[in-house]
């Protein structure tokens, strides 16, 4: 889809939409959102450039093979879940720390981390599906190795 | 008995299998003398269970195991008495010598590493057989035997002929396997415990039981396909593909007892009913006499082995379901002597065919002075198994014949049966022993001498050993024999018979059995003869049954899988939603569960009605769609309309994932669309657009009822409550959605994004499956 607008528009819509995702993401323990949501708003984000610049460039700007993301968020999470254990306590118990950073008490805890290991699962999974689709759309772009 | 005696036999009870896995290591590093390293193992384990025969002997039984899953009574748990021990001292001992003599056998064969893991996987199976507790050990062990089997038949898997009864020996036992696992939770259903060694007390609720017929039918499917029994014989000539080593081991002296073994372990509880005593006899006897009316028709030494060996398995079946503690002794007797002359006899088989090139006997003669050691020992062993005075096997034979010449005509027919079984099986003994070795010299494809001694020291310990059994029979008697019939009798027995012959009715049908043997022995190419002629007046036998039946349910098979799995997506989908329907509509109306019409509500707020209608344009404008790429659109439509109901009724993370997951499903759909190239349009004809529209309706309908229907019911607070208040303190949330799907059910979503993960990889798969296909193709142009 080759419009000036889309173009022009494209890369805002994206940078704002990841950054909301992430704003999603981390407010979901509390308010409406979480790991699932800000990953499928990700993706739509990639979605749209991919629409608008073609598949290589996602793939330029995302560095890695989105499968490689989903794959390390699963390991995230897997991670978050076994850090209890060596705490001494079940599997997938959550963990809190407060530190304060510039006195302001941040939490943090594994609970966060799997959900940001969901979200990158979410978000690498259905860009790379995606990105599968769309890149065969085009004949004229380069294939991946 | 030391504290660490049980962790010493878990140890020893893994020992082979440890061995099989450093087997082809050790081989590719020390070459043809890995044999001997390897060895150590069944041999340590031989002597960790030497150490219990005192106790057994004194009437103990030894037990111990660890816990697996307590709450449903299973364990990882062994139980020695006198039967276990007598097979877990056969398995390791003759094992021992097996492996050296494999060592020679396979003798710079490439296979040797392989060839050794596969014999000592099976060495560990077999011995976690025997002296399993737990019935899902015993199951498990069990079938553990059938794979290593198959893997040991199919060894030269090159060749079509030990492929095909590799996988008949695997489907054969394995099926019987299937069997023995559905008579042991009968077992476990009836009596309510699930280790042999607590069955022992409840044999009369057992068999008082109605399903008493049906657990003993599935025991004994699973009993008579691993021992071989009359009709399920066939698989074991067959098993002969497989190297003389496993002919030795497997086939005759471990794993085709497997059978008879379970048959003596519930011997004490399901024993003595008719149908015990009427099914085991006659099956029993059929196979003795048909498996050595079978062995004098054969030339090939190991086929003359191997149905003897079905033979004695049918003998030991008939003596087992005999029903007197007499005759139970005769088994025991007869199955150590077994053991030892058969193995004897197949490796010396063996032997003659590594030297000589052939084990066919009528190509075979005049060894005597090429292989001495070799004749000597098949000499010892022949006589063993043609039950000559001085030797274990007489002992058996005496013992069969008093326990079944009991004067009752019943007794009369079975000890008919004996003699002439025995008699056939003396003059396959004594052509064995005698034919290769006597008479005029002749050629042989390689120039015969005698074998290395790792070929000839397994025979020739196991043929010594069954005449030093007979000679101190006491000790063997106190050791082994007595406290082997007790287990299977569950009373105290002791066995006294020696070498020293008492005249009598015994003695006297041993002299017949002798002479009838002698006869069958000078006339043996007659009987031959005659018993070709007969088989083929006979027609095709189970052997030919078997490959009718394999390929019927090959063709079976192959004729649902085209009708359940035709390859159009349509068709697929048709069906799901058709059986969807169904199970939402079919139970409403059934059992009239439908729900009560809701009232009407009072008060409609504008957004609501304005976004129902929304949502109701959508679908009206996806069916009115001039092509699919407006319908996809229009979809989401509608799928935006939901959302917003869902966020006006106050769930809002529900309405969030709705919104993404509708405009992801626009997106990827209108991408799979253009993939596909599928024509703009639809063009259904009307009749097959009417015959989806009423599958989706009744879709509709049918979750519609399914949700009026739920919400009818009062609403259970519990959870609701329970999130509530523990969102916030415990999880340190306040979004209990998601602090359900982080936190208190975190173990879930791991699950589910791994499914996310794998989804996307075989998506990805399959859009390179089609983009390959497609690169290939476009090349050509």
């Amino acid at each position: 889809m080759n419009t000036l607008i889309l173009r022009t528009v494209a890369p805002f819509l994206t940078a704002l939409m990841l950054l909301f995702s992430v704003f999603v993401l981390l407010r979901g323990h509390n308010e409406p959102g979480g790991g699932f949501i800000g990953g499928l708003i990700a993706a739509s984000a990639l979605a749209i450039y991919g629409i608008a610049f073609g598949v290589p460039s996602v793939r330029r700007a995302i560095r890695f093979h989105p499968m490689a993301i989903a794959g390390f968020g699963l390991l995230l999470a897997t991670l978050s879940g076994l850090v209890s254990i060596l705490s001494g306590v079940p599997f997938m118990t959550g963990l809190w720390v407060y530190p304060v950073v510039f006195e302001v008490e941040v939490p943090l805890s594994t609970v966060m981390s799997f959900d940001i290991g969901v979200y990158l699962v979410v978000v690498g999974a259905i860009t790379s599906i995606a990105l599968a689709l769309e890149q065969d759309e085009d004949p004229g772009t380069e294939r991946e190795g | 008995m030391a504290a660490n005696a049980p962790a010493l036999t878990f140890l020893a009870l893994f020992l082979p299998l440890v061995a099989a896995v450093f087997a082809p290591f050790v081989t590719r590093l020390l070459g043809d003398r890995a044999a001997f390293v390897l060895a150590l193992a069944p041999a340590l384990a031989f002597l960790h269970f030497c150490t219990f025969l005192p106790e057994i002997a004194a009437g103990e039984v030894v037990t111990g195991g660890y816990a697996w899953a307590p709450s449903f009574n299973l364990s990882f748990s062994w139980f020695l008495d006198g039967l276990s021990l007598t097979f877990a001292l056969l398995i390791t001992g003759i094992g021992t010598l097996i492996v050296v003599y494999s060592g020679g056998y396979m003798k710079g064969h490439e296979g040797q590493g392989r060839f050794l893991s596969f014999m000592l996987a099976f060495m560990g199976a077999m011995l976690g057989l025997v002296v399993s507790d737990s019935f899902l050990m015993l199951f498990v062990y069990w079938e553990l035997t059938s794979i290593t089997s198959f893997l040991l038949i199919g060894f030269d898997h090159e060749r079509e002929a030990a492929r095909r009864a590799a996988l008949q020996a695997l489907v054969v036992t394995g099926g019987g396997g299937l069997c023995l696992l559905a008579g042991l939770v009968f077992l476990w259903n009836i009596t309510g415990v699930t280790q042999l060694s607590l069955l022992v007390h409840l044999g009369d609720g057992l068999r008082q039981s109605p399903f008493y017929l049906a657990t003993l039918l599935l025991v004994l499917g699973g009993a008579f396909t691993k021992s071989a029994q009359f009709p399920f014989h066939f698989w074991l000539p067959n098993a002969m593909e497989a190297p003389t080593p496993v002919s030795a081991y497997l086939h005759s002296a471990t794993m085709v007892k497997a059978g008879v073994y379970l048959l003596m372990r519930l011997n004490p509880v399901m024993g003595h009913t008719p149908a015990w005593e009427i099914l085991l006899p006659f099956f029993g006897g059929i196979t003795l006499i048909a498996g050595s009316f079978l062995a004098v028709r054969q030339t090939d030494l190991k086929l003359m082995l191997a149905y003897t060996t079905m033979a004695s398995l049918g003998l030991l079946t008939m003596l087992t379901g005999f029903g007197s503690a007499h005759a139970v002794e005769a088994a025991v007797l007869y199955l150590v002597a077994h053991s030892l002359f058969k193995g004897a006899l197949f490796m010396v088989a063996g032997t003659v065919d590594h030297e000589a090139g052939t084990r066919d006997l009528t190509r075979l003669g005049g060894l005597r002075a090429a292989m001495p050691v070799t004749f000597g020992v098949a000499l010892l062993a022949a006589l063993s198994m043609g039950g000559l005075p001085l030797f274990f096997g007489f002992l058996a034979k005496e013992e069969i014949y008093a326990a079944l010449a009991a004067g009752n005509p019943r007794a009369v027919f079975f000890t008919g049966l004996a003699v002439i079984g025995n008699a056939l099986m003396f003059a396959a003994a004594f052509a064995i022993a005698l034919k290769p070795f006597l008479g005029p010299r002749v050629e042989t494809p390689k120039h015969a001498h005698e074998g290395p001694v790792t070929l000839w020291l397994g025979p020739a310990v196991l043929s010594v050993l069954g005449l030093l059994a007979a000679l101190f029979s006491g000790t063997a008697h106190r050791y082994v024999s007595s406290p082997m019939a007790s287990a299977i009798t569950d009373q105290k027995i002791v066995i006294d018979i020696s070498t020293v012959p008492h005249l009598g009715l015994p003695l006297l049908l041993s002299l017949v059995t002798v002479l009838l043997g002698a006869l069958a022995f000078w006339r043996l190419d007659g009987l031959r003869a005659f018993m070709a002629r007969a088989l083929e007046s006979l027609g095709p036998g189970p052997d030919r049954g078997f490959d009718h039946f394999v390929s019927g349910l090959v063709r079976f098979s192959a004729a649902v899988t085209r009708l359940v799995q035709p390859g159009r997506l349509e068709i697929y989908i048709t069906a799901t939603f058709i059986l969807l329907a169904v199970t939402l509509l079919v139970p409403p109306f059934a059992f009239g569960e439908l729900p009560v019409m809701p009232a009407w509500p009072e008060r409609i707020l504008v957004q609501e009605a304005a976004f129902f209608l929304i949502a109701v344009v959508g679908l009206v404008a996806v069916l009115r769609a001039r092509d699919r790429l407006t319908a996809i659109v229009s979809l989401g439509i509608q799928g935006f309309a939901v959302a917003v109901i869902f966020l006006l009724f106050g769930a809002p993370d529900l309405s969030f994932t709705q919104f993404m997951v509708e405009t992801l499903s626009v997106v990827i759909l209108a991408l799979v669309m253009t993939r596909l190239r599928l024509s703009p349009r639809d063009h259904r004809p009307l009749g097959q657009k009417l015959f989806d529209g009423t599958i989706a309706t009744a879709c509709g309908l049918g979750f519609t009822l399914l949700l009026l229907k739920s919400t009818e019911a009062p609403f259970d607070t519990l959870l609701t409550d329970f999130f509530n208040t523990y969102s916030k303190t415990v999880a340190h949330g306040a979004n209990v959605v998601n602090v359900i799907i982080v936190d208190f059910r975190g173990t879930d979503t791991l699950g589910e994004i791994a499914v996310v993960m794998v989804t996307g990889l075989a998506v990805l798969a399959l859009i390179r499956v089609r983009a390959g296909r497609r690169a290939g193709s476009g090349e050509g142009q």
